[in-house]
C-alpha cells in the first residue's frame, strides 16, 4: 500500500513541477465544462424546461454527471494508455512485478488537472441547488452523495471497460468514447428525455440512469419506492462485468511488443 | 513555384493513403459520429417538444445542422491529431524542418489541411449519407437549390482555410509555451464554442450573439453549416462568404508574420 501511495505522491509532485502548465490545463478543463453549461444556459433563456424538468433540475443532472465524470476520469482516465502499453510491450514489464497490475497503471497516470472540471461542477451545483426546488432532508442528502460516488465508480468502470477491450483489438476504439465523453455531455438532461429505448439501455446495460434519472425522481418527491432510493447502489452491479472482462482480457494477453 | 506545389501535393497523397490503411478505425469513427448525432437530435427533439415555438430555428433545420456538424467535425476542428507537428516543436526536430528548402508555413499548412481533409473524407462523410437515409423527423435535408449548395461548398472551403489558419497561429504560440496540452484544450474549447460547435450561434442570446458573429471563429463552421441548413441564404450568404474571405486573409498574413518572428530566434530543445 505504501508503494502505491508513493506512486501517487510522486505523480502529484511531478505534475506540480510545471506550475504554469498544470494551471493552464486546469483552466482548460474548467472552460470545457463551462461551455456545456453555457449551452444549457442559452437554451433555457428561451425555453422553460425540457419535458417536465425545469432549468434547475436539468442543472442538477448536469452537475451530478459532471462530478461523477471528473472523479471517475481523474482516477480511470489514465487507463487510456492501455493500448499504447500493449502495443509497445511495456505491459510485460508491469506483469512481472509482484504487485497489483491495475494499480500500477492507474497510480502513475492520474490526471489531477481534472480538478478543474470538479471545481466547475461544484459551482454549477451551487446554482442548481437553490433553483431545483428540492426539499432537502438528510435521507436525500445521503442519496445525493451516493449518486455522485456511485456515478464515479460507473465512469471508472467505463474507462476500464474501454481499456479492457483493447486487449482484444490492440487499438483504441473511437466509438467507445460515446459512453464516456458522450455520456458526460448527454447526461445534462435527465436520461428519460432521450426516449424509452435509450432509457432502458442506460438502466440495464450501462446503468448511468440509475445514478441520475431514478434517484432524481426521488429527490423531487415524484417517486418514493425503495428501488428509486437504492438505485445508485444497484448500479454498482456494473462493476462485475467490467472487472470480469478485464480479467478475461488479462488472462488472454499475448505480448505484442519487442 | 511549380516544383513547390508538387512537393505539397505529394505530401497530401502520402497522408491520404496512410489514413485509408485502418479499416476498423474507419468503421468505429463512422459509428461514433452517427450515434453522437442521433443522441444530440433526440435531446433537441425533447426541447422542441416542450418549447419549440420559442426557438429561432425550426426542428428540421436543427436536425440538418447536427448531421452536417457531425459530418464535418474533423474538417472544422482547429485542434486535431497533427502529431508530427506537435512532436516536431516539442522535441526540437523543427530545426530539420527549418533546414528544408520548403517554407515552413506552407509545409505545415498543407500537412494540417491534408490531415483533416483525408480523415474527414473517409471517417466522417459517410455520416452525412447515413443522415440522408434516416426516416422522416430525423432526416437530413439537403439545401433546397443548386445555388444554395454552391454557396455552401464555397463557404466550406473558406471555413476550412480559416480553421487551418487558426491552427497555424496555435502552432506558432507553442514555440513560446511549453505546455502543449493546456493550450490545446483552451484553443479547442474556445474555437468550438464560438463557431457554433456546442449549440448553433443562432441560439445565443442577442448581445452575445452579435459579438460572437464578428469574431473570426464565426467564419469557421458556423457559416457553412448555417448556409447548409438554410438559416442564411441568398445575399446574406454572399455577405457571409466575404466575411470569411476577410478573416482568411488576415489570419494567414498574421500567421505568416508570427511564424517568421518565432523561427528567427527559435530555441530548440533536445540534442
Amino acid at each position: 500500500m505504501k508503494l502505491y501511495w508513493n506512486y501517487f505522491i510522486m505523480e502529484l509532485k511531478s505534475q506540480m513541477q510545471y506550475k504554469a502548465s498544470f494551471l493552464l490545463t486546469m483552466i482548460g478543463q474548467f472552460l470545457t465544462a463551462f461551455t456545456t453549461f453555457f449551452g444549457i444556459q442559452f437554451l433555457f433563456d428561451r425555453i422553460d424546461g425540457v419535458d417536465d424538468f425545469t432549468y434547475g433540475q436539468v442543472l442538477l443532472c448536469f452537475s451530478v454527471i459532471m462530478m461523477s465524470f471528473a472523479i471517475g476520469e481523474m482516477i480511470g482516465g489514465g487507463l487510456a494508455v492501455f493500448p499504447d502499453l500493449l502495443r509497445e510491450g511495456s505491459m510485460d514489464r508491469i506483469l512481472v512485478r509482484p504487485r497489483s497490475i491495475l494499480l500500477q497503471i492507474i497510480m502513475p497516470n492520474m490526471d489531477f488537472s481534472r480538478l478543474g472540471l470538479l471545481a466547475q461542477a461544484a459551482i454549477v451545483l451551487g446554482i442548481a441547488i437553490p433553483a431545483s426546488s428540492v426539499v432537502w432532508t438528510w435521507q436525500k442528502v445521503v442519496v445525493f452523495i451516493l449518486m455522485i460516488l456511485c456515478g464515479s465508480v460507473i465512469f471508472f468502470c467505463l474507462f476500464l471497460l474501454v481499456a479492457s477491450i483493447s486487449f482484444f483489438t490492440l487499438q483504441s476504439l473511437d466509438f467507445m468514447d460515446i459512453f464516456t465523453y458522450g455520456m458526460r455531455d448527454f447526461g445534462k438532461y435527465p436520461f428519460s428525455v432521450y426516449g424509452e429505448s435509450i432509457l432502458m439501455f442506460l438502466t440495464f446495460v450501462i446503468p448511468l440512469a440509475l445514478i441520475q434519472y431514478y434517484p432524481l425522481l426521488y429527490l423531487l418527491d415524484r417517486q418514493n419506492g425503495i428501488l428509486y432510493i437504492l438505485s445508485p447502489v444497484l448500479s454498482l452491479f456494473f462493476v462485475i462485468p467490467s472487472v470480469l472482462l478485464y480479467k478475461i482480457g488479462l488472462s488472454n494477453y499475448k505480448s505484442s511488443g519487442s | 513555384m511549380r516544383a513547390e506545389l508538387n512537393v505539397y501535393f505529394s505530401m497530401f497523397r502520402i497522408r491520404f493513403n496512410h489514413n485509408l490503411q485502418y479499416r476498423a478505425v474507419v468503421l468505429g469513427a463512422v459509428l461514433k459520429g452517427f450515434l453522437w448525432a442521433m443522441m444530440e437530435i433526440l435531446g433537441y427533439l425533447a426541447i422542441y417538444r416542450t418549447g419549440g415555438d420559442s426557438l429561432p430555428m425550426d426542428f428540421s433545420s436543427t436536425v440538418s445542422y447536427v448531421w452536417a456538424h457531425q459530418s464535418f467535425i474533423v474538417l472544422f476542428s482547429v485542434v486535431f491529431a497533427d502529431s508530427e507537428i506537435y512532436s516536431s516543436i516539442r522535441t526540437g526536430a523543427v530545426v530539420y524542418d527549418l533546414a528544408r528548402p520548403v517554407g515552413l508555413y506552407g509545409r505545415w499548412f498543407c500537412q494540417s489541411a491534408s490531415n483533416r481533409f483525408s480523415f474527414s473524407l473517409v471517417n466522417c462523410l459517410p455520416v452525412l449519407i447515413l443522415g440522408i437515409l434516416m426516416p422522416a423527423p430525423f432526416r437530413l435535408v439537403l439545401p433546397a437549390s443548386a445555388l444554395q449548395l454552391l454557396l455552401f461548398l464555397v463557404s466550406t472551403l473558406l471555413a476550412f482555410g480559416v480553421t487551418v489558419a487558426i491552427a497555424m497561429l496555435m502552432y506558432v504560440s507553442l514555440f513560446y509555451f511549453i505546455s502543449q496540452r493546456g493550450i490545446r484544450i483552451i484553443v479547442r474549447i474556445t474555437t468550438s464554442f464560438f463557431s457554433g460547435g456546442v449549440i448553433p450561434l443562432l441560439f445565443f442570446p442577442g448581445p452575445v450573439r452579435r459579438i460572437a458573429e464578428c469574431l473570426p471563429f464565426a467564419a469557421m463552421q458556423n457559416m457553412p453549416l448555417q448556409i447548409f441548413c438554410g438559416t442564411i441564404s441568398g445575399a446574406d450568404a454572399v455577405k457571409g462568404i466575404m466575411f470569411q474571405l476577410f478573416w482568411l486573409c488576415i489570419l494567414i498574413l498574421a500567421g505568416w508574420a508570427a511564424m517568421g518572428q518565432a523561427t528567427r530566434k527559435v530555441v530548440a530543445f533536445g540534442g
